[in-house]
């Protein structure tokens, strides 16, 4: 039956969508962390987002990676810092602010979408199972 | 007489199920809105349902291109529906910078329209049922 498909399909895009808030979340949360396990300032990360084909024509969505920012960190000159080099600079997270903000965004509004979707099916199905009533 | 009931409910059972998968296409194009690359797929919905009722399956209609770079709308997607019915892509109007066609709102606005005639057709159907038991009750 397509119509419990559409569940397969908006759940999955659901939950992409919800792990890629969880990199916004996580991107904000560290946007100040000077060192991290690796001993290097964190690196913002987002998700890679993958269209998975079904067997029944219709498309899922999932995360097929999440990919860490190459670009260079951002350089704050602070001598009194402990993790400062020798010339006095701190190595900052290249966390753009604005970035995750309209990246938080536009995975709310994806996922909502997605929800709604998840309804409207919802009304489909029951409105089926009042077939003959 | 069974297959008299049959014949009586087969076109909006057609349709039905037609539009059953016609939405689950329009739900996997909301659901990869995001996804780099991907194309926004749809279905001819009035040629799918002539060809469903003839029995056949359809081929795909496509607007001629006479010159290499003319912008296919409609191109089919190679990809058929369980019935035969072809998928095809839907011509993007604003491209995207990452390669994907979804245009939320056209997407939107076609999920809404279908679960609509859905429920149409499965008013249609009710009524096709009070009409068979008014004619088996005879009151």
């Amino acid at each position: 039956m397509s119509l419990f498909n559409i569940f397969n399909v908006s759940g999955s895009a659901m939950s992409a969508q919800a792990q890629r808030l969880n990199t916004v979340a996580s991107n904000l949360a560290n946007a100040d962390s000077a060192t991290s396990p690796t001993g290097e300032a964190y690196r913002a990360k987002a998700v890679v987002f993958e269209a998975v084909p079904q067997q029944s024509g219709a498309t899922a969505v999932r995360v097929r990676e999440v990919v860490e920012d190459p670009s260079p960190l951002k350089q704050v000159y602070d001598p009194k810092h402990p993790m400062a080099d020798d010339k006095g600079y701190v190595s900052m997270p290249n966390v753009n602010v604005v970035d995750e903000m309209v990246n938080m965004l536009s995975a709310s509004r994806s996922y909502q979408t997605n929800v709604e979707t998840m309804n409207a099916a919802k009304t489909m199905l029951l409105k089926t199972l009042t077939l003959g009533q | 007489m069974l297959g008299k009931i049959d014949q009586y409910l087969s076109f909006n059972e057609t349709a039905l199920s037609l539009r059953a998968q016609r939405q689950e296409l329009l739900a996997s194009n909301i659901a990869n809105a995001d996804t780099p690359n991907y194309k926004a797929r749809d279905i001819d919905f009035g040629s799918a349902l002539q060809n469903a009722l003839a029995g056949k399956t359809g081929n795909a209609a496509n607007l001629n291109t006479t010159a290499q770079n003319h912008i296919g709308r409609g191109k089919p997607s190679g990809d058929l529906l369980a019935n035969g019915t072809p998928v095809m892509y839907r011509g993007d109007v604003q491209g995207n910078v990452d390669g994907n066609t979804v245009d939320m709102d056209v997407e939107r606005n076609q999920f809404a329209y279908n679960a609509l005639r859905y429920e149409a057709g499965i008013t249609m159907i009710n009524h096709q049922i009070k009409g068979l038991l008014a004619a088996i009750q005879g009151q």
